[in-house]
C-alpha cells in the first residue's frame, strides 16, 4: 500500500510537468489553431533561466588552494560569498526561488516574440506547416541553448531548506518520506493550473477571450481586438510552460534535449485529453504520470516486463479506439 | 552478330559491362593499396614524418565528463612522448623504452572524435578516422557497449584499439578481440574485490536490490557482484531491475526499493546515471532507513572522483571498487597526478589515467616492436610484465588482452582535506586476488592476420 501511494505521488510529480506543458499547448491550439511544436522547447528555456541566473549568481574568483600541494590548484570562489558573506551563500543557495523571478518577464518575452515574429504568419496555413515551421523553430531554440551551454546536462539545487524529505506518515498513519522538493514541485504545479483556470475564468479578459476561444468570428464583430489577446494568451502559455521546467531542474538536471523528450509525451497528453480541452489536458496529464509510475513497479514488471516503457502510448492507443476525439475532446476540433 | 532491334551490339554491351565493373570496384582497389602501402598493414607511417593516434571519446552523452578527462590524458600523453613538459610516467615505467623523440623517431600527431556514448556513432567515428585520418592506432571508450562495438570494428580493419574506460566481463571474455586491449580493470575484478570488504564493514546475510544499467557493462556488473557477495557473505537479492542508460530521473525505480524488504541497494550505474540515481536514493531517504533490523546501505561497485563530485554529499560514506585514485603515494601516481595537475590545474580521474597509460603502453609496445606493423606490436603487448605506472606490478595477459593489476576500494570521504580529496583509500587489493582464468568467460581473439 505504501508503495502504491508512493507511486502515485512520483507520478503526480511527473503529471505536473505534463500537465503545465499540455495546457500550454491546449491553450495556443485553442485560442490560435496552432500546433506549437515549440512548446517543449520553451520548457527547455524556462530550464535555462535557472542555469543562467545559477551562472550570473555564482560568477566566480580564482582563488589558490592551499590544502592542494601537489600542483598549483585553484578554486572557484563566488563573488557574491567574497563581498557579502553569508548573505551572498544564501542567496546562491535561493537561486531557483530568484531565477522565477527572472524568468516570467523572460518566458512572456519569448513567447510575445515567437508569436509575433513566426508562428502569426502561419495562422491561415495547413496544420502541416504549422507543425514544420515550429518543429524546425524547436531545434534551432535546441541548437542555441547547446552553442551556449554544451550538451551536457546542468545539475540545479534547491535550496537546502527543501532539500531534505518530509514524512508524510505521521499525517496519514504510514511509514512513508518524500522528497521534499518533489511536493513542492506537485503544489507549484497545481498553483499554476488553479491561477490559470481562475485567469480565464474570473477576469474579463479571460472571459474575452474564451467567448474568442468558442467563437473568434462574434467576438471580432463585438469590435474586440481578439488578435492582441490570443497573443499575449501565447505569451501566458510560454511563461507556464517555462516555469514547469525551472521548476523541475532540481528533479531533473537540464540539457538542451530536454524539452523534445517532454514534448512527444505532452502533445500524447492532449491526444489524451482532447484536443482543444483544458481540463481534459490537466487530468490527463496527471492520469497518465500516475499510471506511468505505477507500471514501474516490480509487481506490474514481472506481469508485463518492459511496460513502464510503453504504458503512455498504450493508454494513447486505447483512448483513441474507444473515444477518438480523447477524453474530454470537443466535436469539430481538427476535424475540418 | 548485332542486335539491331535495340541498336546495342554484343561487342558493345560487353564493352560497356568491362567498363561498369571496373569503375564500380575502383573505390576498392584504391582503399586495398592504401591498405597494402607497401608493407603489408594499414596506414604504415614509414614514409611520413608524423605518426598519427585517433582519441575517439564521449563528448556528450552520459559519460560526458569521463570523455573530457580521457581526451586530457591523451594529449598530456602525446606532450610527453614527443619530449615536451615534464614527462610523467615516463620518469617511473618499467621497462621503458620511450625516448621522448615521438614513437620511433616519428612526432606523434592526434585526431579526436565523439563517441556521443553510442555504438553505432562510436563506430562510424573510428571508421573516419582510421579511413580518412590514417591513425595507426585508436583509443577511448567510456561505455562497454561503445568498446565491444569498436574493437569488432578494430578487427575488421587492423588497426589497433587501446580500449579507454570499459569495464564490463565481455569486453575481455566473449567478446576479445586480437586488434583490443583493455588496460582497465573489469566487473569481475570489482566483484571480488568488494566483497570482502562489503562482508567486513556490512556483515552477512543481507537483501540486496540491483537497479542495473540495461547494457552489457550493467548486466556483467550485476552478475560479478551477485555472485562475489553470495560465495562470500551469502547476501541475497531480492530483485534485479533494468533501468535505461541516461534515464535521468530514476524516482519510479528508486520507490518500489522502499518496500521490497531489501536492507541494500547496488546501484549498477556509472556516470551521470549514478550521479542522478544516487542522489535520488538519498533524496528518498533510503540511508535513514532501517530494514530487517540492520541500517540500509547503498553500494556502487564502480565509481570515481568525477562521479564523486557530481553526487557531493550523497557520495559521503558509500563503498566501492575504483581503477586508480590520484592519491596513491607511489611514484608512478604522483608523477603522473603532477605532471596533470601542473597542466589543467585540478587531479586526473580513473579513466585520464587508465587512457594515458594505455597510450604510453602502446608507444611503448611500438619501441620494443621496431615496427609500427600492428601484428608485432600485438605480439609485445601480450604477456607483457610492466610497472611504475600506479598499480604495482601488472601483466598484459595474452590470453584475453585483460591487464591485471592492483584494485582500489574506496569510500566516499567523510571528512575531505581539499576540494579534491573526495575518495578514502579502504583497501588496496593485490592482483593475485582479483585474478581468474581466461577461460572463465570464455571468448575467441581472432587471428593476428587480418
Amino acid at each position: 500500500m505504501d508503495a502504491i501511494f508512493l507511486q502515485i505521488l512520483n507520478g503526480l510529480d511527473k503529471g505536473g510537468a505534463y500537465a503545465l506543458i499540455a495546457l500550454g499547448l491546449t491553450l495556443i491550439f485553442g485560442t490560435l489553431g496552432v500546433v506549437n511544436f515549440a512548446h517543449g522547447a520553451l520548457f527547455m528555456l524556462g530550464a535555462f533561466c535557472a542555469v543562467t541566473v545559477n551562472k550570473v549568481i555564482t560568477l566566480s574568483a580564482k582563488v589558490r588552494d592551499e590544502s592542494v600541494t601537489f600542483f598549483e590548484a585553484y578554486k572557484d570562489v563566488p563573488y557574491l560569498e567574497m563581498w557579502l558573506g553569508d548573505t551572498g551563500s544564501l542567496i546562491i543557495d535561493w537561486s531557483i526561488p530568484i531565477s522565477l523571478v527572472v524568468a516570467i518577464p523572460v518566458m512572456l518575452g519569448v513567447g510575445l516574440a515567437m508569436e509575433r515574429g513566426l508562428i502569426r504568419h502561419f495562422y491561415k496555413r495547413p496544420h502541416a506547416d504549422q507543425i514544420l515551421v515550429t518543429f524546425g523553430l524547436a531545434i534551432v531554440l535546441q541548437e542555441i541553448v547547446k552553442a551556449f551551454y554544451g550538451a551536457n546536462p546542468i545539475p540545479q539545487t534547491a535550496p537546502d531548506f527543501f532539500s531534505g524529505t518530509v514524512n508524510l506518515g505521521a499525517l496519514i498513519g504510514m511509514d512513508l518520506t518524500y522528497p521534499t522538493w518533489r511536493l513542492v514541485y506537485f503544489i507549484f504545479s497545481m498553483g499554476i493550473i488553479a491561477a490559470v483556470f481562475s485567469f480565464l475564468q474570473f477576469t474579463t479578459f479571460g472571459m474575452v477571450v474564451r467567448a474568442g476561444m468558442a467563437d473568434r468570428e462574434t467576438v471580432q464583430l463585438l469590435g474586440i481586438n481578439i488578435t492582441k489577446r490570443f497573443s499575449i494568451v501565447f505569451g501566458l502559455a510560454a511563461v507556464v510552460s517555462g516555469l514547469a521546467g525551472l521548476m523541475y531542474t532540481p528533479i531533473l538536471p537540464p540539457d538542451y534535449h530536454m524539452g523534445m523528450d517532454f514534448l512527444v509525451l505532452s502533445f500524447v497528453v492532449v491526444v489524451v485529453g482532447g484536443m482543444g480541452s483544458l481540463p481534459g489536458a490537466v487530468a490527463a496529464g496527471f492520469l497518465l504520470g500516475i499510471l506511468q509510475s505505477l507500471a514501474s513497479m516490480t509487481e506490474v514488471k514481472s506481469i508485463f516486463p518492459g511496460i513502464d516503457q510503453i504504458i503512455i502510448y498504450l493508454i494513447a492507443m486505447i483512448v483513441l479506439l474507444v473515444r477518438p476525439r480523447g477524453l474530454m475532446g470537443r466535436k469539430g476540433v481538427m476535424e475540418d | 552478330m548485332t542486335n539491331q532491334k535495340n541498336g546495342i551490339s554484343r561487342r558493345s554491351f560487353l564493352k560497356g559491362s568491362v567498363a561498369a565493373g571496373a569503375a564500380l570496384s575502383a573505390p576498392a582497389l584504391w582503399v586495398q593499396g592504401a591498405y597494402a602501402g607497401g608493407h603489408g598493414f594499414r596506414n604504415d607511417p614509414t614514409n611520413k614524418a608524423t605518426v598519427t593516434l585517433g582519441f575517439n571519446v564521449p563528448q556528450t552523452g552520459a559519460y560526458a565528463d569521463e570523455g573530457a578527462d580521457e581526451l586530457r590524458a591523451f594529449k598530456l600523453a602525446v606532450k610527453h612522448l614527443n619530449g615536451e613538459g615534464d614527462g610523467g610516467m615516463m620518469q617511473t615505467m618499467k621497462p621503458m623504452n620511450l625516448k621522448g623523440n615521438g614513437i620511433l623517431g616519428k612526432k606523434v600527431d592526434f585526431v579526436t572524435g565523439d563517441t556521443q556514448t553510442k555504438s553505432d556513432a562510436a563506430r562510424a567515428s573510428a571508421k573516419r578516422m582510421i579511413e580518412k585520418d590514417g591513425v595507426i592506432m585508436f583509443s577511448g571508450g567510456s561505455s562497454s557497449g561503445v568498446a565491444i562495438a569498436v574493437q569488432a570494428l578494430a578487427q575488421e580493419m587492423g588497426t589497433i584499439f587501446m580500449a579507454g574506460l570499459t569495464h564490463s566481463n565481455d569486453t575481455t571474455g566473449k567478446d576479445r578481440r586480437r586488434y583490443g586491449f583493455r588496460h582497465f580493470f573489469n566487473a569481475h575484478m570489482s566483484g571480488a574485490a568488494l566483497a570482502p570488504v562489503l562482508q567486513a564493514e556490512y556483515g552477512d546475510e543481507r537483501q540486496v536490490y540491483h537497479l542495473t544499467a540495461d547494457y552489457t557493462w550493467g548486466w556483467s556488473q550485476e552478475e560479478s557482484i551477485q555472485k562475489a557477495t553470495a560465495a562470500q557473505a551469502n547476501w541475497k537479492t531480492v530483485n534485479a531491475v533494468r533501468t535505461p542508460l541516461g534515464a535521468g530521473d530514476f524516482s519510479q525505480y528508486i520507490t518500489p526499493v522502499l518496500n521490497s524488504g531489501a536492507d541494500t541497494l547496488v546501484l549498477n550505474h556509472y556516470g551521470k546515471d549514478m550521479v542522478n540515481s544516487l542522489t535520488q536514493a538519498v533524496q528518498f531517504g533510503l540511508l535513514d532507513k532501517q530494514v530487517n533490523g540492520k541500517d540500509f546501505q547503498v553500494v556502487v561497485p564502480l565509481f570515481s572522483r568525477l562521479m564523486a563530485q557530481g553526487a557531493g554529499e550523497s557520495i559521503k560514506g558509500i563503498i566501492g571498487s575504483t581503477g586508480w585514485n590520484w592519491s596513491l603515494q607511489d611514484a608512478g601516481s604522483q608523477a603522473f597526478t603532477k605532471s596533470f595537475g601542473q597542466e589543467y590545474g585540478f587531479p586526473p580521474s580513473q579513466a585520464a589515467h587508465t587512457c594515458y597509460c594505455q597510450t604510453l603502453l602502446y608507444a611503448d609496445a611500438v619501441e620494443r616492436a621496431g615496427t609500427f606493423d600492428p601484428v608485432q606490436v600485438i605480439k609485445a603487448l601480450e604477456d607483457h610484465e610492466f610497472e611504475g605506472m600506479g598499480n604495482g606490478p601488472s601483466l598484459y595477459r595474452g590470453a584475453d588482452h585483460q591487464v591485471f593489476k592492483n584494485v582500489l576500494v574506496v569510500r566516499g570521504n567523510q571528512n575531505p582535506s581539499s576540494q579534491f580529496d573526495l575518495l578514502s583509500v579502504v583497501d588496496i587489493v593485490d592482483r593475485e586476488q582479483v585474478t581468474y582464468s581466461p577461460d572463465l568467460y570464455a571468448g575467441d581473439l581472432g587471428p593476428y592476420k587480418v
